[in-house]
């Protein structure tokens, strides 16, 4: 069997990249992108948990958490990218540095 | 030798060699996604990031979750992502580069991230097998249970949140020329 | 016994250790795997001359009649030909994706024979999930045509790529919710239980004919049309609608992979005949299915080869449907039609009643809303006739770039 580490280091490095690419990308869609992959971490993260806890067959909380975070994370892209398009369509930029017109 | 944060087993067995290549595929993804300067490149690897999340799920015995993984993930948001992509190309290339001016920051910030993330990982006596799981088609049967009895709340207030999100995308995205 | 597990012994019979059970576990399903995949890249030959010849019938023709019998060994000669062509690569195309489309699309067909049922204990793997698999390596192809399509660099291939994503992704959504009609029947996602659940038993004799198209033929009729859609048939073969899109996304692939687009569309249509014969044409099945097993292979081979046909035939009838109304038909026919089945099954699933009379109401449901969603497609086409007869009278204003008269009811 796999040990429960292995699942923990993969989440931590996925959840690290989504991070970065949340933080430090310029484009509005990669920082989608981002965010999908620390939800994916966080998924990982709680299906590991829920195999490797007490008696799995019968507490499903980590697997109905999971399946909530992809049905959340399904929602969650549409909509960000109807708003990307959105502004794209008037600003004709998805580059976030570019859009600083709240700036005072 | 530097001493690893996890003790290392003699021998990987078949699992745990499926489980490194998975998240080795995984790994790449990610990193192709943060780090490709095509924006198209990036969402190819974040495909391949939720196929390895997949596999890791299946690995794990969570067939379930693994396959709703797949038909959510790579089925409906890559391709919204590869749309919006689309959509948006002109962004795509360009001499600008794809990372913006915090870019220094956050690369501090997540490798701070990734380092307290393992220090946490350590010395705590994680478990090396979970126990074996018989029969798969009690947990599906579970989950189902679980979804129309104690968790039909959330599940109903899920449903809502995806059609005003359908809704919602369909209002914002809408041109209104 | 399962296959696997015959293989396994045969193995230990022949003096494997039993320490090395991994490799031996391995070497099955790695052979297993390879007898299949080889069989169904050979299957495609024979399903590309099944496709020529009954396609020339229907149009009064003869077919390739040339070499071999029957002209078998045509489909061998062009696929012989298309290997030996030049891999042409566009310029400025997207390598990556360019290059790994259409290895995405062969993959994603191949890997639905992994839970394919092919006789009692011939199955792949018996997923708990098998028919939530089988639904999921659609979103696959999906990726391979939008790579294809942006790889390729050329704008009709995108287009094409976006018309595809566009109609998978709407014919999805009614095969899944049709395909769930006999796993909500079942209780079970598994394909063998469902090939299982399949038989009819008349005292000891298991006669096979339990099949679930006697007592859900709305919900096979909705998975047939959402599965000819999904395997890019006419009358949806959109895609390649040569007129608007030279030849759909695959339009820059030479050589070949362009015979593996062709490849993965033909076992594409087989395979989904093959799911629908295992969830509705009761699998392996058959009478004395149960006592002869070598019969089940023959009888799920024969079911699935007959639905290729008919599919074939389709092919041949059909004109092709227009994008608008092909997105129409799914949203607001399809979907509301299965939605209604569904719903209508489980109450009357809930309903304390006997399992044969449950059968029979589920089964009346089914006809009505097949009798329903067939009127309304009947009307719909009567009155595009009428349109359509309409546009070639002397009065009609249809292509002749005059304004239309607001009263002219055209």
């Amino acid at each position: 069997m796999v040990p429960l580490t292995w699942y923990l280091i993969l989440a931590a490095f996925m959840f690290s990249s989504g991070l970065f690419a949340t933080l430090g990308r310029r484009n509005a869609i990669a920082v989608l992108m981002g965010i999908e992959l620390m939800l994916n971490a966080a998924n990982i993260n709680l299906i590991a948990f829920w195999r490797y806890g007490v008696a799995p067959t019968e507490n499903l909380d980590g697997q109905i958490f999971a399946l909530f975070v992809i049905a959340v994370a399904a929602a969650e892209v549409a909509i960000g990218l109807a708003l990307v398009i959105s502004v794209y369509r008037n600003r004709r930029t998805v580059h976030l540095d570019d859009l600083d017109i709240l700036k005072g | 030798m530097p001493e690893l944060p996890f003790p290392l087993p003699p021998l990987p067995t078949v699992s745990q060699v499926v489980f490194l290549m998975i998240a080795v595929l995984a790994v790449l993804g990610s990193l192709a996604v943060v780090l490709a300067r095509n924006l198209f490149h990036s969402a190819l690897g974040l495909v391949a990031a939720f196929f390895g999340a997949a596999g890791v799920y299946i690995v794990a015995e969570a067939e379930f979750i693994g396959v709703s993984q797949v038909l959510v993930y790579v089925g409906a948001i890559s391709t919204l992502i590869a749309f919006a992509i689309m959509l948006t190309r002109g962004m795509m290339f360009g001499a600008t580069s794809p990372r913006n001016r915090q870019s220094g920051t956050a690369a501090i910030i997540t490798v701070l991230t990734f380092v307290v993330l393992m220090a946490l990982t350590r010395g705590i006596p994680w478990p090396h097998a979970g126990e074996p799981i018989v029969d798969g088609q009690l947990i599906i049967a579970g989950l189902g249970h679980a979804f129309v009895n104690e968790y039909v709340v959330p599940f109903v207030l899920l449903a809502m949140l995806l059609l005003v999100a359908l809704a919602g995308a369909i209002v914002v995205a809408r041109d209104r020329k | 016994m399962n296959w696997s597990d015959a293989v396994i012994q045969f193995q230990y019979d022949l003096g494997a250790p039993q320490e090395l059970s991994w490799l031996v576990e391995g070497i099955t399903y790695f052979v297993g795997a390879l007898i299949l995949a080889t069989a169904s890249l050979t299957l495609a030959l024979l399903l590309i001359w099944i496709t020529r010849k009954v396609i020339s019938r229907i149009q009064d023709r003869i077919g390739p009649n040339r070499l071999g019998p029957y002209g078998l060994f045509q489909t061998v000669a062009d696929a012989m030909k298309l290997l030996s062509k030049e891999d042409i690569k566009p310029t400025s195309s997207d390598t990556v994706s360019y290059a790994i489309a259409p290895v995405l699309a062969v993959l994603g067909v191949l890997m639905s024979l992994a839970v394919i049922p092919f006789g009692a204990g011939l199955i792949g793997a018996d997923l708990s999930v098998g028919v939530l698999y089988l639904v999921a390596l659609g979103s696959i192809g999906i990726m391979a045509a939008l790579m294809a399509g942006w790889g390729s660099n050329n704008k009709y291939a995108l287009l094409a790529g976006f018309r595809v994503v566009a109609q998978l992704l709407s014919y999805e959504i009614p095969m899944v919710l049709a395909m769930l009609a006999p796993v909500l029947l079942v209780g079970t996602m598994s394909m063998q239980g469902l090939a299982n659940a399949q038989s009819l038993y008349l005292g000891p004799i298991n006669l096979g004919l339990g099949w679930f198209i006697f007592v859900l033929p709305g919900a096979f009729l909705i998975y047939m049309i959402a599965a000819l859609a999904e395997s890019e048939q006419t009358p949806f073969d959109l895609l390649e609608a040569e007129s608007e899109l030279i030849a759909g996304f695959h339009i820059e692939y030479s050589g070949m992979k362009f015979a593996m687009f062709f490849l993965a569309q033909f076992l594409n249509s087989f395979f989904l005949g093959a799911i629908a014969v295992s969830l509705f044409l009761g699998g392996w099945q058959g009478p004395f299915a149960g006592q002869v097993p070598l019969l089940g292979p023959i009888y799920f081979l024969a079911k699935t080869f007959f639905v290729y046909v008919v599919i074939q035939w389709i092919k041949g009838t059909f004109p092709r449907v227009r994008v608008d109304q092909m997105m129409q038909f799914a949203w607001k026919v399809l979907v509301p039609s299965v939605l209604t089945l569904l719903l209508a099954q489980m109450i009357i699933m809930k309903l304390p009643l006997p399992m044969w009379l449950n059968a029979i109401f589920v089964l009346v449901a089914n006809i009505v809303v097949v009798v329903v969603v067939l009127n309304v497609l009947g009307n719909y086409f009567k009155r595009e006739q009428v349109r359509s007869k309409r546009a070639f009278e002397p009065t009609s204003l249809i292509g002749t770039m005059q304004p239309v008269h607001p009263s002219s009811g055209d």
